[in-house]
This record gives structure tokens, sequence and C-alpha cells, in this order.
């Protein structure tokens, strides 16, 4: 059952303060992966990982110099129909949340499940991101 | 700003792998450990005995260098691993590094 919307609102707020867009629909998710070029999508949570290690990590990786051309979000438990439609696109991942996606065109290129977002600090998972920008998102 | 528990334990919240002696395996979510066993939730069970996908066994080694790039499909809500069955409980995410 979704949390009351506004307490979630600040885990949402984390993330689109960084620019990053929110996909609340599945059209909003098709057209996001149909995009060309390079795309991350963060799988939030209201979890304890998601704050203390999801949401700072991507919030460090994305001041990273090479960087994914698009980034978005879904609300795992939250804004169910979209997180299904995202997680649809790729469907040999079993479902993870927080975790991270980076796609590009429509390829999966590199993935950051919930195991390796637990009990590691937000710079060992932004230094994952990065190097995965570095390998994928040069032009 | 997130949801925490407290009192379940160092290992609550976590995806651990709960490995026996035998060709079971385990991995999920760790809950608690009780003195009826490992509680695992969101669950996945792999016998390394048993005919695989493509008909013949999966190792655990192979099933779970799978399950530490890509994590696993849940297939029961709730596990209790009897801590006789418990070889050894470890983060999936060691796993993976």
């Amino acid at each position: 059952m979704p949390y009351d919307p506004i307490l979630v609102q600040p885990m949402r707020d984390e993330l689109t303060r960084l620019g990053v867009e929110e996909l609340l629909d599945a059209d909003a998710v098709d057209a996001f992966v149909k995009r060309p070029g390079t795309k991350l999508i963060v799988v939030n949570s209201v979890c304890g990982c998601a704050a203390g290690m999801a949401r700072p990590a991507v919030t460090l990786a994305l001041r990273h110099a090479v960087r994914p051309d698009h980034v978005a979000s879904v609300f795992a438990g939250q804004d169910l129909e979209a997180t299904a439609k995202a997680r649809s696109w790729f469907p040999d991942v079993p479902p993870s949340s927080p975790s991270i996606f980076l796609v590009k065109d429509q390829e999966l290129v590199a993935f950051v499940p919930r195991h390796r977002i637990e009990n590691r600090d937000a710079a060992s998972i932004a230094f994952d991101l990065v190097e995965a920008f570095d390998a994928h998102c040069a032009a | 700003m997130g949801t925490f528990h407290h009192g379940k334990g160092d290992l609550h919240g976590i995806t651990v792998v709960v490995d026996t002696s035998g060709s079971i395996v385990y991995v999920g979510r760790c809950d608690t450990i009780t003195p009826q066993g490992v509680i695992l939730l969101d669950a996945d069970v792999h016998d390394a005995s048993a005919p695989g996908a493509q008909g013949a066994p999966v190792s655990k080694e192979a099933y779970l260098k799978r399950a530490a790039a890509w994590g696993v499909f849940k297939r029961h809500d709730r596990v209790v691993v009897p801590h006789a069955d418990v070889a050894s409980v470890r983060p999936l995410g060691e796993l993976a590094s």
C-alpha cells in the first residue's frame, strides 16, 4: 500500500532538485526509454538504503563530468504503473528497489541492484555509477 | 529521509545468502534471526540437485554468480530456514564485490 504522498514528497524532491525527471505513468516511461542516447533510471524507494545510500550516491555521481543524456526516476510502491512499466523493459532483471538502471538507446548496459546498495556507503556506489558513465556515456 | 526498523539485528533488511551443507541455498531479505531459524522475506530457494530451466542442474556457484549480478526473483514471501540447516549466512552484496 502506498505511503502518504506528503511523507514521500521529500524523497521525490531529493532527486527532482537535481533535475531528475519523475516518470509517473507507463506512457511517460515508454517515451523516456525510447529517447535516443544514454539514460539513467533510478528506482526510488521509501526504505532506509534509498535514503542513506542510493539517493546520495546518485547525487554524487551526477556531479561527474561524464553523465547520461537523460536521468529519470520511478518510485517503487508509490507510482506502481510506472515502476512496473520500467521493469517490463528489462524482464530478465529481478525487481529490486532501490535500484539503478543505465540504458543506452534501449539496451541495459549497467545495473545496480538493491543488494549492491545495502550496507555500502554512498561514495562507493557513486564510484560504480561513475565507472559506468565513463564506459557508456562518453561521447 | 527513509524508514528504519530497530531491534531486529544487524542483518535486518539486508539481502543475504543462507547456505546449507546440502544442495539447497536460499537468497532473500533477512528479517530477523529467531530461535526457530533465519527468517527471510521475498526469498528464492535454489536446489542444485534439481533440474534447472534448461534441464540440467545448476550448481550453487553458478546460481549465486547470477544472483550476485542481478538479484533473484522472489518465489516465497517468507521462508524460515531452521538453524540445523544453516551452514552460513552472508550478505549477497559481498559476492558481487
